[in-house]
């Protein structure tokens, strides 16, 4: 299993632990990332929200780097992810945007790199068969809340993960790992990670909502595939208590995070060091297979 | 809800140019309203998306610009999930902000615009997104220095902030593709 890999500008920075935790499950499951060289910004949420063509020029860029590979790409960001897939959409169905990405970028591309999620890779390519047999400890039984967000789900027609309003994804390798995933209206809600420089207040009401939903259905921890989702949520705790008054302790991990302990790799592999809040509710629940 | 909309703010009516620039057609839809409920910020920007397309099907003009739902929308396409005609209200926003940015006009309330000029100008610079540049350029065009200014500390001890700027990005491509899309902006009237 080989595929080129899309890092995304978030791996070096706010979302380190990601890139660490991705990479060092990839290695035990024996599936090789090839990262992009040269790859550069998908454009994000700054670039769609100013020109159209932009914001599809610069995804392109990169799928035609990751062309010459021969390769399906992987994705870890659920921002990028997105771009590349409504980038993918726009330059093979509208025949004028594909015109004029190909003047802005030099270089014609039609849209035909496969772009994938790394949590889609190890549904499908690896399986939970095989996933269970590599898992040398368990969960065992922790209530994890999967939380999807939007990028990954939405559009529907565009993204193709899953399910829009009820994806399974996360629960499932949840209830693989011995984790008991629980059942709760947040999993597709927005944590408003776009506003969070700008309009904090509006993310701290959005994310703790998510949070409080997490809380109220039992969940000892939220699992994530996002990095802005885990920057939301566990960023933002400290303001969720100043704004309500309760105590927020909630550790928000990300979906690797959990299959790399499931799969025995320490937890500073892992950059579980780096969370805000500390995930010894989680780590506590670890147990060796017998 | 009433809507009003001023006589003279119609004689330039946005909804063919918003339709044009978004390749979505708004005539479809008819006030079901399910947007409008599943919008996370729809009381925060007090404005709902249904709402915006009505005001477009009546002939709204400029002033539609300044509705907070035009820098608030988060892009979380809830919306266009549930529309059962599938108008992807999303892409209209996106034409509203292109269209609120040539033309000027009020800075909204967080300054979103800012915020993405910022982001832009250092992928821009470095092919790639660095945070601290960009954070410290917004913090300072906002005059917003000292929020979260508790949390950049434990942030960078943490390693959840990178202090060197990125490196190993393609960026002649880079410069070249903004370049080109900045003419290809010009181009358009």
């Amino acid at each position: 299993m080989k595929y080129a890999y899309y890092p995304g500008c978030s791996s070096h920075s706010t979302a380190r632990d990601m890139h660490e935790s991705a990479t060092a499950v990839a290695r035990a499951l024996g599936i090789e990332l090839v990262e992009i060289e040269g790859w550069s910004c998908c454009g994000a949420t700054a670039a769609h929200q100013t020109d159209r063509v932009l914001a599809a020029s610069l995804p392109a860029a990169n799928m035609l780097l990751a062309k010459q590979m021969g390769l399906d790409t992987v994705v870890t960001c659920a921002a990028c992810y997105n771009r590349m897939k409504v980038t993918n959409h726009e330059v093979s169905s509208l025949p004028d945007m594909r015109a004029r990405v190909a003047d802005v970028v030099g270089q014609s591309y039609d849209g035909s790199v496969a772009v994938r999620h790394l949590v889609e890779v190890l549904l499908e390519d690896v399986g939970l068969e095989k996933l269970r047999k590599s898992f040398t400890h368990s969960l065992g039984g922790l209530r994890v809340a999967s939380y999807y967000g939007c990028l990954l789900v939405r559009p529907q027609d565009v993204t193709n993960f899953d399910d829009a309003e009820n994806p399974t994804i996360l629960d499932r390798l949840v209830d693989a790992m011995g984790g008991e995933s629980v059942e709760w209206p947040g999993k597709v809600d927005c944590c408003g990670g776009g506003l969070n420089l700008t309009r904090t207040d509006v993310v701290v009401k959005l994310s703790g909502s998510v949070v409080d939903m997490a809380i109220a259905s039992g969940a000892g921890c939220i699992t994530v595939a996002c990095p802005m989702c885990q920057a939301s949520l566990d960023l933002r705790q400290q303001d969720m208590q100043k704004h309500s008054g309760r105590r927020y302790n909630m550790p928000i991990v990300y979906i690797t995070q959990l299959l790399g302990l499931c799969l025995g790799i320490p937890p500073k592999e892992l950059g579980l060091n780096r969370l805000m809040v500390a995930p010894t509710s989680v780590l506590q629940s670890i147990v060796a297979k017998a | 809800m009433t809507i009003r909309i001023k006589k003279e703010s119609a004689v330039i009516t946005l909804k063919p140019v918003v339709e044009k620039m978004s390749g979505v057609s708004l005539d479809a839809c008819y006030q079901c309203r399910k947007c409008s409920a599943g919008c996370p910020v729809a009381g925060p920007a007090k404005s709902a998306p249904s709402e915006i397309i009505r005001r477009l099907h009546l002939g709204a003009g400029d002033e539609l610009l300044e509705n907070g739902l035009v820098w608030m929308c988060l892009s979380c396409e809830t919306c266009f999930g549930r529309c059962p005609m599938e108008i992807n209200f999303a892409a209209v926003i996106d034409a509203l902000r292109s269209l609120a940015l040539s033309k000027g006009g009020k800075v909204p309330e967080g300054n979103m615009p800012l915020f993405n000029r910022m982001f832009l100008s250092n992928v821009r610079i470095f092919g790639r997104s660095y945070d601290l540049s960009m954070i410290a350029g917004y913090k300072l065009g906002s005059g917003s220095l000292m929020d979260d200014a508790d949390k950049f500390p434990t942030m960078l001890k943490k390693g959840k902030m990178a202090i060197l700027p990125p490196s190993g990005a393609d960026k002649t491509a880079v410069r070249r593709i903004f370049e080109r899309a900045g003419q290809g902006r010009g181009k358009k009237k």
